[in-house]
């Protein structure tokens, strides 16, 4: 009797043990958006990646969208946020409302003089560590040129945490045109900022290809 | 490194002779040690064989162990089977006696007054010839007295003459009457003997369903009868028996898992809006768990519903109980399916609804314009309507999945039977093969010490 009840206790031990905490299965994407110099003229095409993300998520995901500025760090720069409600007529609802303030940003949308992108992350693993989700995206629409306003510290490593970081339509400067080296040092750097932090990192220009996107 | 100076060392400066010198050594070693080595040899091989053999024993009588639990398993429901069918049959036949001979003694009282009706008609019918008159033997008299003589004589015969003319065409219209009457009764007579005739071809016919059932009965019982005796026959045909039903019914609930997918498909987006899209039981969504709870809880209800009706026997514990209760759970049984069926037939109609609001934003989304096609209700009302009719459907699955258990204990038992076969065999056969090792061993062993057996050999030989 001992020994059944040893052999009992013993195997619902492992069976407690081998059961782990079930990952989130929902999905939180953060979309950051480059309002300096040429980039407010190619705000159809962040609408259209937009559009296809509210296709492709599902009740429960959540998905922002912010504007990188001359200070990125804030909470004003989120133009829309929004984590779906679980019942999908809900979450149709909320897709159309949030396409449409999407719509009137993009009407009314000026540009800046600095280029915050790290201010922009650090928002963005802010508010997806806050949804809790199991998958976690940063999309940036930029050319990742930063330029940090005079007096705000930038410079220092950033936790991804598993975060995964894509890169969209990362367009070539004419500086990048005069050496491309340029254009390929700050992949390099952008790349080993974000492996380092503990994040991935891919770079997508083809947007008229975007099935993988949230792999 | 080291091994290699070892091999090579022996004779400084002569690594070959050193080789050679150690090859000399074992093989004279080994030579020495060859009555040891052998038994060794012989001995480990023997004994893993042996213990081979007991485990391929062992193997062997757990297969037949249960190929005669499979025999009784197998006979046990074959019995069970044939009860039935011969219940079944003797149900028909009481069915026939209580609606078709139940009538018998009203059939014999009413073929009993045709018969009696016939015979009056046919007693009446009888002809009687008519008599002929007293007198004529009078006028054969006086007509044999001769005429020639006497013209009174030859006048009173013309008047006799003219008399039996009379008389005679009197007789004949009287048996024409007489004739003409009897046609009329007999014509009278010919609807009862065709009622009688449909009256006794009825009869028969009843009789001979009975006889075929009968028939059918006898065929039953030699068939239980072969059950009950265990004969290799009877238990060759249940094996087959078992074995078509399995993959019959197996392939019958394989469409009905389509079925079963296709009322998955109609219920399990209505229910994210109800339970929620985002949750998950581990790694499934809830609403899926949910839609699978309600295709489970039809099948349970069918298979209730099977079970009070009597056609399926899964739960003794229901076909135990007496009608009254029965019936109850029949009736509530169906009444909870009709509920069901309703509601899935309201979900399937909020599944086309939802599916058009996804449509709809999908073409939002591509910048397309909201359409809303032409005929948009048909496919919803096909939806409802197969919301309604699944549930009813899937109740009788019961059926093949009864058959699928009973069937697969048999077939499983028979694999599990052959695969103890192929691991006793196996066992054996690894048994075999270490005898054969071990041999082989000892004749490599005497070829690597060929030298020195060879040269005891000639001495041997000398000595002799």
């Amino acid at each position: 009797m001992k020994k059944v009840s040893l052999g009992i206790t013993l195997f619902l031990a492992l069976l407690l043990t081998s059961c782990s905490e079930p990952k989130n299965p929902n999905t939180a994407v953060y979309m950051l958006l480059d309002t300096s110099g040429t980039y407010t003229k190619q705000i159809k095409k962040a609408q259209g990646i937009l559009k296809y993300l509210l296709g492709i998520l599902n009740p429960g995901d959540s998905l922002a969208l912010a504007r990188i500025d001359s200070a990125s760090f804030s909470e004003k720069d989120i133009v829309a946020k929004v984590t779906f409600d679980v019942r999908p007529s809900m979450a149709n609802s909320q897709k159309r409302a949030f396409m449409a303030s999407i719509d009137k940003f993009a009407k009314n949308l000026k540009g800046s003089s600095y280029t915050d992108i790290t201010g922009g992350m650090l928002q963005a693993i802010e508010y997806l560590n806050e949804t809790g989700a199991g998958s976690r995206y940063i999309l940036i629409f930029s050319d990742l040129k930063e330029e940090i306003k005079k007096g705000h510290i930038r410079d220092f490593p950033i936790a991804f945490d598993g975060v995964k970081v894509v890169a969209l339509n990362v367009t070539k400067l004419r500086t990048d045109n005069v050496d491309p080296r340029e254009y390929q040092k700050r992949m390099v750097k952008w790349t080993q900022r974000v492996e380092s932090g503990g994040g991935t990192w891919r770079v997508i220009n083809d947007l008229d290809r975007l099935e993988g996107l949230l792999d | 490194m080291e091994s290699a100076t070892i091999w090579t060392s022996l004779i400084p400066g002569q690594p070959a002779v050193s080789i050679i010198t150690w090859l000399v050594i074992i093989v004279v070693l080994m030579y020495l040690a060859r009555k040891p080595a052998h038994q060794m040899i012989l001995v480990a091989t023997h004994s893993l064989r042996n213990a081979l053999k007991i485990m391929a024993t062992s193997v062997w009588k757990a297969e037949e162990k249960l190929k005669i639990r499979n025999q009784e398993v197998l006979l046990a429901h074959g019995r069970e089977q044939v009860e039935r069918y011969i219940e079944r049959e003797f149900q028909r036949v009481e069915t026939i006696i209580n609606r078709d001979l139940s009538g018998y003694p009203t059939l014999q009282r009413d073929l009993n007054m045709q018969i009696t009706r016939i015979n009056e008609d046919y007693v009446h019918s009888g002809e009687v010839p008519p008599q002929p008159p007293e007198w004529l033997k009078a006028i054969e008299t006086v007509a044999q007295i001769p005429s020639e003589s006497s013209p009174v004589v030859s006048k009173i015969l013309n008047d006799i003459h003219s008399t039996l003319k009379k008389a005679m065409d009197k007789n004949v219209g009287e048996y024409r009457k007489a004739n003409k009457e009897r046609h009329g009764l007999l014509k009278k007579m010919m609807p009862y003997w065709r009622s009688l005739n449909k009256t006794l071809e009825s009869v028969e016919r009843k009789i001979s369903g009975l006889e075929s059932r009968s028939n059918v009965i006898d065929g039953h019982m030699q068939h239980y009868e072969n059950i009950l005796a265990k004969s290799d026959y009877a238990e060759r045909m249940l094996s087959s028996s078992s074995l078509t039903q399995f993959f019959i019914s197996g392939l019958v609930l394989m469409i009905a898992s389509v079925g079963m997918y296709v009322n998955f498909q109609l219920v399990a987006l209505p229910m994210s809006e109800m339970v929620g899209a985002g949750s998950y039981v581990g790694s499934v969504k809830a609403s899926d768990v949910a839609a699978l709870f309600i295709i489970a809880i039809e099948v349970i209800l069918g298979l209730f519903l099977m079970e009070s009706v009597g056609v399926t026997r899964l739960f003794p514990v229901i076909s135990a109980l007496d009608d009254k209760k029965r019936k109850a759970i029949i009736w509530s049984t169906f009444s909870f399916l009709l509920v069901f069926a309703t509601i899935e037939s309201s979900l399937a109609y909020m599944r086309d609804l939802l599916a058009a609001d996804r449509e709809a934003l999908s073409q939002v989304l591509s910048g397309v314009e909201v359409e809303e096609p032409e005929f948009r209700w048909i496919p919803s009302v096909g939806q409802m309507v197969m919301g309604f009719i699944l549930p009813f459907a899937l109740t009788f699955v019961a059926i093949p999945l009864e058959s699928f258990i009973h069937s697969s204990r048999t077939v499983f038992g028979m694999v599990l039977a052959w695969l103890l076969r192929m691991i006793s065999m196996g066992i054996r056969l690894v048994g075999n093969l270490l005898i054969g090792g071990g041999r082989f061993l000892v004749t490599l062993y005497d070829l690597i010490i060929f030298v020195p057996l060879r040269i005891e050999q000639m001495a041997t030989g000398k000595k002799s």
